[in-house]
């Protein structure tokens, strides 16, 4: 398996306090990794520092086998779309929503594009003159996604993207992340809480708690887990 | 005015006194210091002032004006310290207004190149300019910290530190500045201008003072704009690092 994004001893801290610890490993490029791990296990940091919203303190980190630092980050962030948990929305229409990764780059997005795009996440073509910030949270996630998919993102970090949504919706997301994965080959790399659902989308899995990498490999780390730490989590135990 | 006659607007300071021992206010000690501090700061002032007007040394006026601009940056780098360097942005700035103000009214020769007219306007101007720094930089910090989320955002889909803090940036400039335009349009209907009311007072043909006054309020119309529009562009480049990171963290332990 070829590495989409590999790590090499990554540390981060925040005043003093160790988020990442020694992060050694890679994602599997074309494939869906999930990245499981309790609160507090750093996954959404390490997400940020794939997109390159912000820098290790030690440590090397590589995208398509090419040193994070050698990119430019605009075209960095734009290969390396991601999707945050909280959804936030500028103000405004879903329209501008959408609009807004174009706009960055001076150009606009066809109303066309803008309603097959809603239709792909599974929501209906009025809501695009919706307020995005009066949508639900299912619905923000769904256009979140959408948003992130407008750069055509050769990576996709997903953070926790159905946690606000229903079952009939989760599974609708799902699909529809499989579906970009088979499609267009896009490495999905996917945080969740969900274990069923990491088991389901998965082709490689990443334990982390706290802030440290535990275990990776196929699904069986979740299934038949060896390792203790990871029995316990899988149990419910580890926090 | 006679010394007699200052000595009994002193009857202004008593009022407030026996209202505040009659009603128990508590606020004797405050009013006392207040008084006190106001007449040695104004007449130290005033002695200084005589004295360099009389000089006429250019001199003097450049230390009269490096006193001005060092007490506005004292005072309002305190609101900016979330802003990295803010101390020299802040000097850039009343500098540049200064000097610009100072060389459209010299250079066109709309006021002579005395101290009786350089000092009291530059007094005016960057003390203008500070208030609006002051404005400027708590309503920028707070519009900052509250959209964090969308300039993280907007940073993640390929936006530039530009793009990002753009909306912050253009409602604290606008924030800061409406109070300058919106007082100037109900100038002279709600309130006489100090400036204008003092020549007034002093005897100056009325017509003359409100020239006067028209000058110096276009000038704080330009120096409120410059000051949040410079101070604003030479801010939100501090607050990202080369790799078009925000310095401050968001969410750190997850």
């Amino acid at each position: 398996m070829k590495p989409a994004i590999r790590f090499e001893q990554v540390n981060y801290s925040v005043d003093g306090l160790h988020v990442l610890r020694n992060i050694t490993g890679f994602f599997p490029k074309g494939k869906i990794t999930t990245l499981v791990g309790p609160s507090g296990a750093g996954k959404t940091t390490l997400f940020r520092l794939c997109n390159g919203l912000k820098s290790p303190d030690s440590g090397d980190i590589f995208i398509n086998e090419k040193h994070i630092k050698e990119y430019d980050p605009v075209t960095l962030r734009r290969k390396v779309g991601l999707a945050l948990q909280n959804a936030t929305m500028i103000d405004g229409t879903v329209f501008d929503n959408l609009s807004l990764p174009l706009k960055l780059q001076g150009k606009q997005l066809e109303e066309a594009e803008a309603k097959r795009l809603l239709n792909l996440v599974g929501l209906e073509e009025q809501f695009l003159s919706h307020g995005a910030k009066d949508l639900s949270g299912g619905q923000r996630q769904k256009v979140s996604i959408a948003r992130t998919l407008v750069n055509r993102p050769e990576i996709l970090l997903l953070d926790e993207i159905t946690s606000a949504l229903d079952r009939i919706s989760q599974q609708d997301i799902e699909e529809l992340i499989m579906n970009i994965n088979k499609k267009f080959g896009t490495t999905i790399i996917w945080i969740t809480h969900n274990l069923d659902q990491a088991v389901k989308v998965a082709d490689y899995t990443w334990v982390m708690i706290a802030g440290e990498v535990v275990e990776t490999g196929d699904i069986s780390v979740l299934t038949a887990p060896k390792n203790e730490r990871v029995k316990l989590f899988v149990k419910g135990e580890e926090n | 005015m006679s010394f007699l006659n200052l000595t009994l607007s002193l009857i202004f300071v008593l009022i407030p006194l026996i209202l505040s021992k009659t009603l128990n206010l508590g606020l004797e000690k405050d009013t006392i210091i207040a008084v006190v501090r106001s007449i040695i700061q104004l007449l130290t002032v005033g002695y200084i002032l005589h004295f360099v007007f009389t000089s006429n040394d250019y001199l003097y006026i450049i230390l009269m004006i490096g006193l001005i601009i060092g007490a506005a940056t004292a005072n309002a780098r305190k609101k900016g310290t979330s802003i990295p360097g803010i101390t020299g942005k802040l000097i850039f700035t009343f500098l540049f207004v200064e000097l610009l103000t100072q060389g459209i009214l010299l250079g066109f020769g709309i006021t002579p190149p005395t101290a009786q007219y350089m000092i009291p306007i530059s007094g005016m101007m960057v003390g203008n300019s500070m208030v609006l720094a002051i404005l400027f930089l708590n309503r920028f910090a707070s519009e900052v910290h509250a959209y964090e989320e969308e300039i993280e955002l907007i940073l993640s889909l390929g936006g530039t530190p530009k793009q990002a803090i753009h909306r912050q940036l253009i409602t604290a400039i606008k924030a800061s500045t409406i109070p300058t335009i919106e007082s100037q349009k109900t100038m002279g209907l709600v309130q006489l201008p100090g400036m204008m009311s003092g020549q007034i007072i002093a005897g100056a043909d009325p017509i003359q003072a409100v020239q006067f006054q028209l000058l110096v309020l276009f000038l704080l119309l330009t120096t409120a704009v410059i000051t949040s529009v410079l101070l604003g562009f030479l801010s939100y480049p501090t607050l990202f690092n080369q790799r078009m990171q925000r310095v401050k963290e968001v969410n750190p332990t997850d």
